[in-house]
């Protein structure tokens, strides 16, 4: 469904993304890791082209997505910070979102919104919002239009662990609909019953996309934790 | 793309700065026009008010308001929205809503009370100065990542063409007046719209007999049709090059 082929990114002269090569498919849900500043939220950024890549391809669905706008209609997008308006009201910000996106939209989801309770707060301004309630924003926005593709940028950093919960439920419902799931996050934990395959990002390079459960044979580990520990320390001794 | 005009003119109308704008210019076009029984008198200085106000105002106001605008744009730009839409939607809405304030402000009270050729002229002229001076602030936006640097250079860009350029322009007549220079002089008047604006202004007025040779040439050069067509041209230039060059680099911006 999305393929990245060679993409290059450099930032001045720090070189974030360095050939990266990845295809993902339809039905899968991958946990993008790596070490802080290796390249996540980039490569994500670069397949919303909010980034645009130096050099190589990221096909969506055979097209090629440079000059393209409107397969974004097929994605989800959480950001790690969400920033909005400082004086739009959330009603305002979703009432926005669902004027732009009349004509493409089917049906909306809005389960997570009434799930956070955000209707009872609907009328407060972006400005006067706490950090979690942002995210919760955030991720009522990205499930709002039933994308087929869902790329989330540290769901659950932020929020508290009754949101953080009804999220992970929410992404397993998903997941369970075969929709494509891409996440990066820390905490490898909740990651363990969420993800199917695993992609390994070090100083903008993959490491390795492998399956859980061949990374859970390849490093004798059961945990998503230990195992990315263990290929942390290994990778350590290498260099 | 309109329904996000229309987001951006709503939001910045709730703003009380473009309110407070569109009073200032009321309050002085009213003073004006009733303190000077000679309506020529009046429109001159209401003039050279309006052309040191309008540009600076314009041009601080969209910089200030496009950096204010970066989350918005975040937010419009992973959506299946293309990226020159987004920009060109929140230039229109921010020359909209500055045209609107300059129309209460000085169109309307300048055609009730000069209804003629010049009054409109005025009201024509500033308002593609409205749209010239968006169009830049929006290119320095664009092109600047810095907020600081960015407002710096809106203050620049205005400095540069209501004082820094009429002294070189000086400079340089005086310097080569020994040579025919009426002709230079017209393509010098044509590369600051603030310039032009009131030279096409000062050529209805009359005054021109005051400005010598040069103006004789001004005046057969932009007083015919045809001058005042290229003269319009020019004006059209100056607010879609920059806006050109601005989506050009937004296309390919990071954000």
């Amino acid at each position: 469904m999305i393929r990245i082929s060679h993409i290059h990114k450099c930032f001045g002269r720090l070189q974030v993304l360095n050939d990266v090569t990845l295809t993902l498919s339809k039905g899968q849900s991958i946990a993008l890791i790596g070490p802080n500043g290796s390249g996540k939220t980039t490569l994500i950024k670069s397949l919303l082209s909010m980034v645009v890549p130096d050099s190589g391809t990221i096909r969506f669905d055979g097209a090629d997505i440079l000059h393209g706008w409107s397969y974004r209609a097929a994605i989800g997008y959480m950001p790690q910070t969400g920033r909005y308006p400082d004086n739009m009201t959330i009603a305002h910000v979703f009432d926005m979102m669902k004027d732009i996106r009349k004509d493409t939209a089917s049906a909306l989801d809005e389960e997570l919104f009434h799930a956070f309770g955000l209707a009872s707060i609907k009328n407060k301004r972006m400005r006067t919002l706490s950090g979690g309630t942002r995210q919760k924003v955030s991720a009522s926005l990205a499930f709002l239009f039933n994308p087929s593709v869902l790329i989330l940028d540290e769901p659950t950093a932020g929020l508290d662990p009754v949101a953080a919960g009804i999220l992970r439920q929410k992404i397993h419902a998903v997941r369970d609909e075969g929709k494509l799931i891409l996440i990066t996050s820390h905490v490898l934990a909740e990651l363990d019953d969420m993800v199917s395959e695993v992609v390994y990002l070090q100083e903008g390079a993959v490491k390795f996309h492998k399956t859980l459960s061949q990374l859970q044979k390849d490093t004798g580990e059961q945990k998503l934790v230990r195992a990315i520990a263990h290929v942390m320390q290994t990778a350590g001794c290498h260099a | 793309m309109r329904k996000i005009v229309k987001y951006v003119v709503l939001d910045i109308l709730r703003n009380r700065i473009v309110a407070a704008y569109a009073a200032l210019l009321l309050v002085i076009t009213l003073t004006v026009l009733n303190l000077e029984d000679n309506n020529a008198k009046a429109l001159l200085s209401l003039l050279n008010i309006v052309l040191i106000v309008l540009p600076l105002v314009s041009v601080i106001f969209s910089t200030v308001y496009y950096y204010n605008s970066v989350e918005f744009i975040e937010l419009l730009v992973c959506q299946p929205l293309r990226r020159i839409r987004i920009l060109l939607s929140l230039y229109w809405g921010l020359a909209f809503s500055l045209l609107i304030a300059f129309w209460v402000g000085v169109g309307v009270p300048v055609l009730c009370y000069l209804h003629n050729e010049t009054g409109m002229l005025l009201v024509v002229s500033g308002s593609a100065l409205t749209f010239i001076f968006s169009a830049l602030a929006v290119l320095g936006s664009v092109l600047m990542r810095d907020k600081a640097r960015g407002i710096g250079f809106a203050i620049l860009l205005w400095f540069y063409f209501s004082v820094l350029y009429d002294a070189l322009v000086l400079f340089l007549l005086f310097q080569f007046s020994d040579y025919p220079l009426e002709k230079p002089a017209i393509v010098l008047g044509c590369l600051n719209p603030i310039d032009l604006s009131r030279i096409l202004l000062l050529l209805q007025l009359d005054n021109s007999a005051m400005m010598g040779y040069t103006g004789a040439v001004f005046r057969s050069f932009f007083g015919g049709g045809g001058g005042a067509l290229v003269a319009l041209a020019v004006l059209l230039l100056w607010m879609s090059l920059p806006l050109w060059a601005a989506m050009r680099r937004f296309n390919r911006k990071d954000l």
